[in-house]
This record gives structure tokens, C-alpha cells and sequence, in this order.
């Protein structure tokens, strides 16, 4: 008997309401995370990542509208309305940072303040003591001289140092979760590289879960323990990262790991995947998002909703017809 | 401060050859209607305007730098004199009006952004959007209609204080409530206070909207931003992200047109003064367009430019109390 995961997102289906219709943002979403493992949420723009991570914040808009499913949180649901045990929670036990960290941070005060206000939030600390523990803070994501980083304002620090702060920040109250959208994007290669392991450090020392949002399926394979590849609102495989990366069965998986540069590619082999995303406001969306998309479509495709197939004991694919 | 020289030197320029361009000869004026041809010469001459402009103007230019604005040809003062002793009468009530604006405008402001569509947002639309709408001096008169003539509540429109019933205090800074109060006289305070109520109201009234406005959409964009969103993904209280994060960041516009709604202000004083009977300097560079008294309006105008340079540095120096990034580039 194993113990129950860290977070277990089950069925969560989510709709947008606008002008123009009901957007099915989410549909049957399902994932778990356990401690001390990072799973990597992988697909292209629009396919529901970042809803999926903001639904387990609470914090979406109000015009998102949960039609079924959970989400339980160290055996908490984070889906009853509690407003208040919710907002005590982000921040002190699921925390998040975000890409282009140069803007998440307030342009006008103090970095070390901003650790500060997240500090005396979630705990009584005396000024003193909040003002060592931010530098302490600082100096776990190995900023250097972090005593006199405290006093700077985040134009005055490079975009990798911005996204060490945010880190900081996340960290600073030791959650238990901490969930990572596009964390690197607009950061360069090497940069890159820096806040990947301080994460994957971070996660190993603290034995914290992990959520890691990216498009980036090469990313993904070095730095998480498991991938969940999203397409349109479904998550379509679930797998540990080397099972997904050798043996994909589900065809946009593949496709996506065919599109992945590596280091011998030419430029000319490189896989690209046709078509786009399905319109999501479409009252009559097929049962399979990826249906015209896919080389591997068969008529059943079209008459049934899909499976969700457990191919080895942790490897599950939503399709008829995996490899 | 680089920029106010040139500017300055430009407005010199500017308000003289505007001053000459007034319709109406200053020397028949003055001569008054019974004079005949040669003692209107007589008076040109005296007034040093049978001199070709050129001459003029270095005229002109050669007492400015002595500190002199010429002599008024209406009061017989000296321009600089009667300037400054007028300025503080327009400056109470442009402050007075300004405060009152902020104090209402940017709550609505605020509360509008934080709750976008709701019915405080329509509310403060609508009232600001009709506040607006109608001339300054029509809201006046309307004001002094209603609450002096119908109701009886304000004193007469006549002036900074009733100087029947209260004794005007010593100039210490010429603003009458702060006077007053280093006086220790509070009746002749709340005399003081009584007549700057309705012009106030007038006055402010038109500042409403353009703060409002400012407030809502630069709230907006703070709150819409990357960095609230962070602070909100941190826990923090909803107090803390609407003030902290949110009004800091939105504050910096809000600052920004601060300059620019004080010295609309100090303009539309020129019709609320002509209404409440305000000694200031609105309703003396009036009568002095109407009687061509180019020394007066010239140096009206240059005063106000020089007050909107100084104003400019007041809210760049602002600007870089609230943002280091300002503060960092200087």
C-alpha cells in the first residue's frame, strides 16, 4: 500500500464562459504528484497547462467555471470554496513562480522586502527575524552576497537573478509543492540550465513535489521524473520520463519527442506537428482533439469517447490506438 | 531643469509678441473718450509705445533681468507687486480645490478598477462624466444660486473673506486658513473657510474626472499585472496587494498628471474668480486683457509659465521618491 500522492488532480474539466460561447479549457484532466518528484506538464500554447496549475492555486478568473473533478492536496480539497484557507495555503504550502521573472516582481520595492511581505504573511516574525530569514532565503538559491542583494530593486539584477529571487520567494515558507510555469522561457541557455537545477536541488533536498509547466520537451526529459503531455484540454499520456521519451503511444506524443531538436539534428529532419489546436468554443468538439491532426485516425476514433489505457503500471495513454 | 531655460526664454518671447497682438490700443484706452488726437500721442508716448517692437522688447528683456515686470497701467503698481500679493488668494483656492479632487476622485478611482463593470464603476463614470461636462462657471453660478440665494447657507460671493464680520489676518503666507490659524483666530477662520467653500467646489468639480479616470486605469493595469499576480500566488492579503502592490505601482501616473490638472486648475480660476469675487491673479489678468495693459498680462503669463516649470520639478522630484527606477536614472 503506497501513501496517497502530494496533489492528485482527478477528472477536472473546466469551462472559460465569453462572449463568443463556453471555452472547454479543461476536460478530464487527471495527474498526481508525489514528494520529492517533479512532473513535468509538457504541450504546445493553448493546450490548458497553465489553467490546469491556476485552477490548483485558486487563482483563475471569474469567469472560469470548474464542471467537475478534484483536486486534493495533501488530503485537503482544494476545490471547496474556502476562500480564506485557500489564500493561507498559496505561498506557504503550494507556491508558484512564473516566466519573464523581471515583470512578476514589484518594479518599486526591495527584493528582500517582497520575501519579507510573503514571510509576516504566513507566520508571526518579528521584523529582525524576517529580514534574516529573507536574506537566508536568498542565499538557499545561492545568490551571492545576498545581504546587500536584499536591498536591491529587481531592474537593478539580471532576469536569472530575478528568477532566483522568485525562487526565494517561493521557497521561503518551505512548501510542500512548489509549481513552476514556463520558468525559463526568455532566460538564456546557460541561464536556463542555473534555475533548472537549483530546482531540481531544491526538490531533491527538500523533498518537495513539483510541478514543471513547459513547451520544452527536451527540458522536461533532463529535469522531471515523470511527463504528462497535454493536448487541447486532455491530458493524452502519462508516463515516467524515459518510458514517455522511448515509447510513446500516444501519436502526439510522439510527434512531439519527432519535433524535439537534439544536439546531431539537422535543422531539415526536425518533425513538425500539421494543424492546430481544435477551436475549444465548438458546441459539437470531437471526442478526440487531436482527431485531425492524427495519421493514425480510424473510424472508432470518431464514434466513441476515449479510453484511458494503463499500458505498463504507471504508464496511461488516452487513445484507441497507442503503440 | 535643462528644459526650463529654453522654455522660459520662449515664453518671454511668446507673451510679448501675444501682448502686442491684443485687439485695441492701450493709449486711446488710457486717454480716456475725451481726449483728442494729440493727447492720445501724448499718452503713447508716455507709455513708451511710439518706440518701434524691437526697442521694445529689449525694453522688455532689459527689466526683466533688473527683476522688474513693468508697471500696471490700470493699478499704477508695480506688475511684481501686485502679482504677488494676489497669488496666494488663487494658490489657496487651486490647493483647496486640488485636495478636495484627490480626496474624492481617487477612492472612486480605486474602488472603480477593483470592481470593473459593478455599480460603483458606472456610478463613478456617470457622476464624473457629468462633472465634466458642464463649464466650470455655469457649475459656479449655479452653486451660488442654489446654496447663497435659494438656501442662504454660503456667505455672499464676494471675496476671500467678509470683511464685516472678520478681521482679514496678517500675511504670513497669504493663505487665509493657514493665516487665521497662526492668528489663533478661529472665527475669522471659519469666515475664511465659509467663502472658499463654493468656489472650491466649483473648481474641483472639473478636476474630478481626469483623476478619476487616471486612478481607474492606471489600478487596472497594476492590478492587472505580473507582479500582483505573484503576490496573490504568494498569500498575500488583499490589503496588502491593493496597496502595496496595486496603488504604489499605480500611483506613479497618478503623480504624473498631477502637474498638468494643478495648472488646468490655476486657469479655470480666471472664470471662478470672476463668479465669487476672488481677489486673485485670474481676475486681474482679465481686466488687464481688457484694457490692453500688456505690462500686467505679460507678466501674468510668465509667472504662470514659471509656476508650471516649478511644478514639473515638484512631480519629477515626487516621481522619484515613489520609483527607485527614476530615482536611479538621475
Amino acid at each position: 500500500m503506497t501513501a496517497p500522492p502530494l496533489l492528485k488532480v482527478d477528472k477536472l474539466s473546466l469551462d472559460f464562459r465569453t462572449r463568443e460561447g463556453r471555452v472547454k479549457a479543461l476536460q478530464d484532466v487527471s495527474f498526481h504528484i508525489d514528494r520529492g518528484e517533479i512532473l513535468g506538464i509538457v504541450g504546445e500554447s493553448g493546450s490548458g497547462k497553465s489553467v490546469s496549475a491556476f485552477a490548483i492555486m485558486g487563482l483563475l478568473e471569474s469567469t472560469a467555471e470548474i464542471g467537475g473533478g478534484s483536486v486534493h492536496f495533501a488530503g485537503a480539497d482544494l476545490l471547496a470554496d474556502n476562500g480564506a484557507a485557500m489564500r493561507a495555503m498559496r505561498g506557504r504550502e503550494i507556491s508558484m513562480i512564473f516566466q519573464s521573472p523581471r515583470t512578476a516582481l514589484n518594479p518599486i520595492r526591495k527584493v528582500g522586502r517582497q520575501i519579507e511581505d510573503v514571510l509576516r504573511r504566513h507566520g508571526p516574525v518579528t521584523g529582525h527575524e524576517a529580514k534574516k530569514k529573507a536574506i537566508e532565503a536568498l542565499e538557499r538559491v545561492r545568490i551571492p552576497d545576498s545581504a546587500r542583494r536584499y536591498d536591491a530593486y529587481p531592474f537593478e539584477l539580471s532576469g536569472g537573478m530575478c528568477q532566483r529571487v522568485m525562487i526565494a520567494m517561493a521557497l521561503a515558507c518551505r512548501p510542500m509543492l512548489l509549481i513552476a510555469d514556463e520558468p525559463t522561457t526568455g532566460l538564456d541557455v546557460t541561464t536556463q540550465a542555473v534555475v533548472m537545477d537549483l530546482i531540481r536541488e531544491m526538490v531533491d533536498e527538500t523533498r518537495m513535489g513539483a510541478l514543471l509547466i513547459t513547451h520544452d520537451l527536451g527540458l522536461a526529459g533532463e529535469y522531471c521524473d515523470r511527463i504528462a503531455v497535454m493536448h487541447a484540454g486532455h491530458t493524452v499520456e502519462d508516463a515516467p520520463t524515459e518510458v514517455l521519451l522511448e515509447k510513446a503511444a500516444h501519436p502526439y506524443s510522439a510527434r512531439l519527442i519527432a519535433a524535439t531538436p537534439a544536439a546531431a539534428d539537422e535543422i531539415a529532419d526536425l518533425g513538425s506537428i500539421p494543424g492546430g489546436l481544435p477551436d475549444l468554443r465548438r458546441q459539437d468538439l470531437p471526442y478526440c482533439r487531436f482527431r485531425d491532426r492524427c495519421d493514425r485516425r480510424v473510424e472508432v476514433c470518431d464514434a466513441q469517447p476515449l479510453p484511458v489505457t494503463e499500458l505498463t503500471g504507471s504508464h496511461l495513454v488516452r487513445c484507441w490506438r497507442p503503440t | 531643469m535643462g528644459s526650463a531655460i529654453p522654455s522660459l526664454i520662449g515664453v518671454i518671447i511668446a507673451t510679448f509678441l501675444l501682448s502686442r497682438a491684443l485687439p485695441g490700443d492701450p493709449a486711446v484706452y488710457f486717454a480716456g473718450p475725451a481726449a483728442n488726437a494729440e493727447s492720445v500721442q501724448q499718452v503713447r508716448e508716455s507709455l513708451g509705445l511710439d518706440k518701434s517692437v524691437p526697442e521694445q522688447f529689449a525694453l522688455y528683456v532689459w527689466d526683466l533681468a533688473h527683476g522688474s515686470l513693468g508697471t500696471s497701467l490700470t493699478t499704477g503698481q508695480p506688475v511684481a507687486d501686485d502679482l504677488l500679493q494676489r497669488l496666494p488668494a488663487s494658490m489657496e483656492l487651486t490647493f483647496a480645490a486640488l485636495i478636495v479632487a484627490i480626496v474624492v476622485a481617487v477612492p472612486l478611482g480605486v474602488f472603480a478598477a477593483v470592481r470593473p463593470s459593478s455599480f460603483v464603476d458606472h456610478f463613478c463614470r456617470g457622476t464624473v462624466t457629468v462633472a465634466a461636462a458642464f463649464p466650470t462657471f455655469f457649475v459656479a453660478l449655479l452653486l451660488v444660486y442654489v446654496f447663497y440665494y435659494l438656501l442662504g447657507w454660503a456667505p455672499q460671493p464676494l471675496g476671500r473673506i467678509d470683511e464685516i464680520y472678520y478681521v482679514a489676518p496678517d500675511t504670513v503666507t497669504g493663505f487665509y486658513l493657514i493665516d487665521t490659524l497662526l492668528a489663533g483666530d478661529s472665527e475669522s477662520f471659519r469666515g475664511a473657510l465659509a467663502q472658499l467653500v463654493l468656489p472650491t467646489i466649483s473648481l474641483a468639480l472639473f478636476a474630478l474626472a481626469p483623476i478619476a479616470r487616471m486612478t481607474r486605469a492606471s489600478m487596472l493595469t497594476a492590478l492587472g499585472s505580473d507582479f500582483v499576480r505573484t503576490a496573490r500566488a504568494n498569500g498575500l492579503s488583499g490589503a496588502t496587494v491593493l496597496f502595496t502592490y496595486g496603488f504604489r505601482n499605480a500611483l506613479l501616473s497618478i503623480t504624473n498628471i498631477m502637474g498638468m490638472i494643478f495648472s488646468f486648475l490655476l486657469g479655470s480660476n480666471v472664470l471662478i474668480e470672476q463668479v465669487f469675487g476672488w481677489p486673485g491673479i485670474g481676475a486681474y489678468a482679465v481686466s488687464a486683457v481688457i484694457a490692453s495693459d500688456y505690462a500686467a498680462v505679460q507678466g501674468f503669463i510668465l509667472m504662470m509659465a514659471v509656476i508650471y516649470v516649478l511644478l514639473n520639478l515638484v512631480v519629477d522630484l515626487l516621481a522619484g521618491l515613489i520609483d527607485p527606477r527614476v530615482r536611479f536614472e538621475g
